[in-house]
């Protein structure tokens, strides 16, 4: 009865919040996917820089230690080893936190990667506020606007563990640079092997009238939980997973900017230059354009803490997006 | 297959440089920018990669057993891009389209828009960590062939050129033979001025190299060089090439106003003039 909005051909985890849906961190499912490619393709390879446990490459470090490079604490380098072995026709998939990489290394990033134009898969794990007490300085808030502006790469931003296995394995199969966003805590795997997934293409998770809530990695279920207790005040709000940052799915983001007249973002991460950016420019270019309301970090740098926390100091938990909803539609009403 | 590129005579290897350097003015004073110093410096040792030392086809350049080389300054391009055109990897006339709207030949060299470009390039110190990337695939797949790569000395003040020194020490790239400009200029200045590099060999050897000191304009001495490398199976070399600016142009030569400007009218007819006076005594030298 209270799931009559959660679409049933995105075959969401059942029941999908009492209880909630097992957790578990995204990376993990990221290193699943190596070690499955790694069986399935001998032309991929995996590189970290001194994380390799944290990223979850030690998985497949163990199973095939001839294609996995470790560079020590060389984010510069590793991407530009990556480069290298990319251009010998290999996959090359990168691993450490995404302060470093695509942070530190963003120049080699930009040169010997994307202007290369070589398959080199870039994981910055750690992203985003949950990266909890290690603070500001190792929380990813940056990642998704220094990668989206580069030219032939792609973005990804899965919203749990299953979603960042398939997110890894798409990005094997395209033959460029693309960037997977990942995160250290446990989350609920809410998604399962049945919930499509196809890059450049929104999955709209629960149907909605009055606003279309545009969400990307940790901020999806908290999103749709959101959803849920707002439609316990009248309020029937749509939540579309947007995966790809980039190519982005405008023709969703028009669809859904007709349907409900209202767009709100959810991020972890900065408002200016993230995925609410790339929502807003697509909208601004609409012959009727609405308002898009962005949501996430505003322009600062954060603190240590536990990561719920931090999402409920910073707004990112369920209660903060739907007090964003609530004041976004009062607006629309006047 | 690929030996009847293989150029031995040292008179055929010395016209090629000297014709190298003739396109390579013509190039940079078509282009009105560009860095004439490093790339006229560099001639012989183009030479010596492209027409003696390199396993390559320049009819086939996606060859796959192809020894790569990777230039990581790539504000020296004019003189790979010369090279490349003189072996037959694209047509010479192209030579003079370098920086122009349109071109293949860009300011600095981009992979897939050339035959024969291994890697892009431009931002500095980051060549030399693909060519570990590459070295590594190759040894891993038990390839035979290797990987060079043309380093400035004034990029050595990059960070990232000591992580992937490291790591080629780490890995012990027997298969890598690195060639570093030691042409003491860049842009500023003189690189001990600057920030000073020395002792680089010293360097180098404790990261796990093998370090060959050579002169960069003797075309055989380098050839020489990387024949020894090629003989070390534990260790990546690192050819420290000593070389002047603009070698061979008298107005050029040792200057660092020279690093990042182009010829006019005047210097280029004079480059030239004293190019092909070289070129006649090397006609008439005894081999």
């Amino acid at each position: 009865m209270i799931r009559m909005a959660i679409r049933a051909d995105m075959y969401l985890a059942d029941p999908l919040f009492e209880p909630t849906p097992k957790a578990a961190p995204s990376r993990d499912g990221f290193g699943k996917a190596l070690l499955e490619l790694g069986e399935k393709d001998p032309n991929v390879w995996v590189l970290t820089a001194d994380v390799s446990e944290s990223t979850r490459t030690h998985w497949f470090a163990e199973k095939f230690p001839k294609r996995f490079v470790q560079t020590g604490v060389a984010e510069q380098n590793l991407a530009g080893v990556a480069a290298g072995i990319a251009a010998c026709g290999k996959t090359a998939f990168i691993s450490a936190y995404g302060v470093f990489s695509p942070g530190r290394n963003w120049d080699q990033v930009r040169v010997s990667i994307c202007y290369n134009n070589v398959p080199v898969k870039i994981h910055g794990s750690h992203t985003g506020l949950t990266v909890g007490p290690d603070g500001a300085s190792h929380q990813a808030l940056e990642d998704i606007a220094i990668t989206r502006v580069l030219p032939n790469m792609v973005v990804l931003a899965p919203a749990d563990a299953e979603e960042a296995r398939k997110a890894a394995h798409a990005a094997a199969i395209l033959p460029g640079p693309v960037y997977i966003r990942t995160c250290r805590e446990k989350m609920p795997v809410f998604t399962t092997d049945r919930t499509p997934f196809e890059i450049g293409k929104a999955n709209a998770y629960r149907d909605g009238k009055d606003v279309a809530i545009f969400a990307c990695g940790a901020e999806v279920y908290e999103a749709l939980r959101a959803a849920e207790s707002l439609s316990k005040e009248g309020i029937d709000a749509a939540v579309i997973g947007l995966h790809t940052i980039k190519p982005i799915d405008e023709a969703a983001i028009e669809e859904w900017a007709r349907r409900t007249g209202l767009i709100v973002t959810v991020e972890d991460h900065q408002v200016n230059g993230g995925m609410g950016s790339a929502v807003a420019e697509v909208v601004s270019g609409l012959q009727s354009p609405v308002q898009v309301i962005r949501h996430g970090i505003y322009d600062r740098f954060c603190e240590s803490g536990e990561p719920m926390e931090l999402l409920k100091k910073y707004g990112l938990d369920a209660a903060g997006i739907s007090d964003v909803v609530k004041k976004a539609m009062e607006k629309k009403k006047q | 297959m690929p030996d009847r590129f293989r150029i031995t005579s040292m008179k055929k290897l010395k016209l090629i440089a000297n014709t190298i350097r003739q396109d390579v003015v013509c190039m940079l004073f078509e282009a009105k920018s560009g860095h004439s110093a490093g790339s006229i410096g560099l001639a012989d040792i183009f030479t010596a990669l492209y027409f003696n030392v390199l396993y390559h086809d320049p009819k086939n350049p996606g060859w796959p057993d192809r020894d790569r080389m990777v230039l990581s300054n790539g504000h020296v391009c004019p003189v790979l891009y010369a090279a490349l055109a003189n072996a037959g990897y694209f047509p010479k006339e192209e030579l003079l389209t370098l920086r122009k709207l349109g071109s293949r030949l860009q300011g600095h060299p981009h992979r897939g828009a050339l035959p024969g470009i291994e890697n892009t390039s431009g931002p500095l110190g980051q060549g030399l960590s693909q060519a570990v990337g590459m070295a590594i695939v190759s040894r891993s797949e038990r390839r035979k062939w290797r990987v060079y790569c043309v380093l400035s000395d004034g990029e050595h003040q990059e960070g990232q050129v000591w992580e992937a020194a490291m790591l080629a020490g780490k890995y012990r790239l027997g298969n890598l033979t690195a060639i570093l400009d030691r042409n003491n200029i860049q842009i500023d200045g003189y690189t001990e001025e600057i920030c000073p590099l020395e002792p680089l060999a010293e360097k180098y050897r404790s990261f796990g190299w093998h370090v060959i000191d050579v002169d960069g304009h003797n075309i055989k001495k380098i050839i020489d060089a990387c024949e020894e490398s090629r003989a070390v199976y534990e260790k990546p070399t690192m050819i420290i090439a000593h070389t002047i600016p603009g070698k061979a142009i008298s107005f050029m030569e040792f200057l660092a106003e020279w690093h990042g400007k182009s010829p006019k009218k005047e210097e280029l007819d004079t480059a030239l003039a004293e190019l092909q006076k070289q070129r006649d005594a090397v006609e008439t030298e005894d081999f």
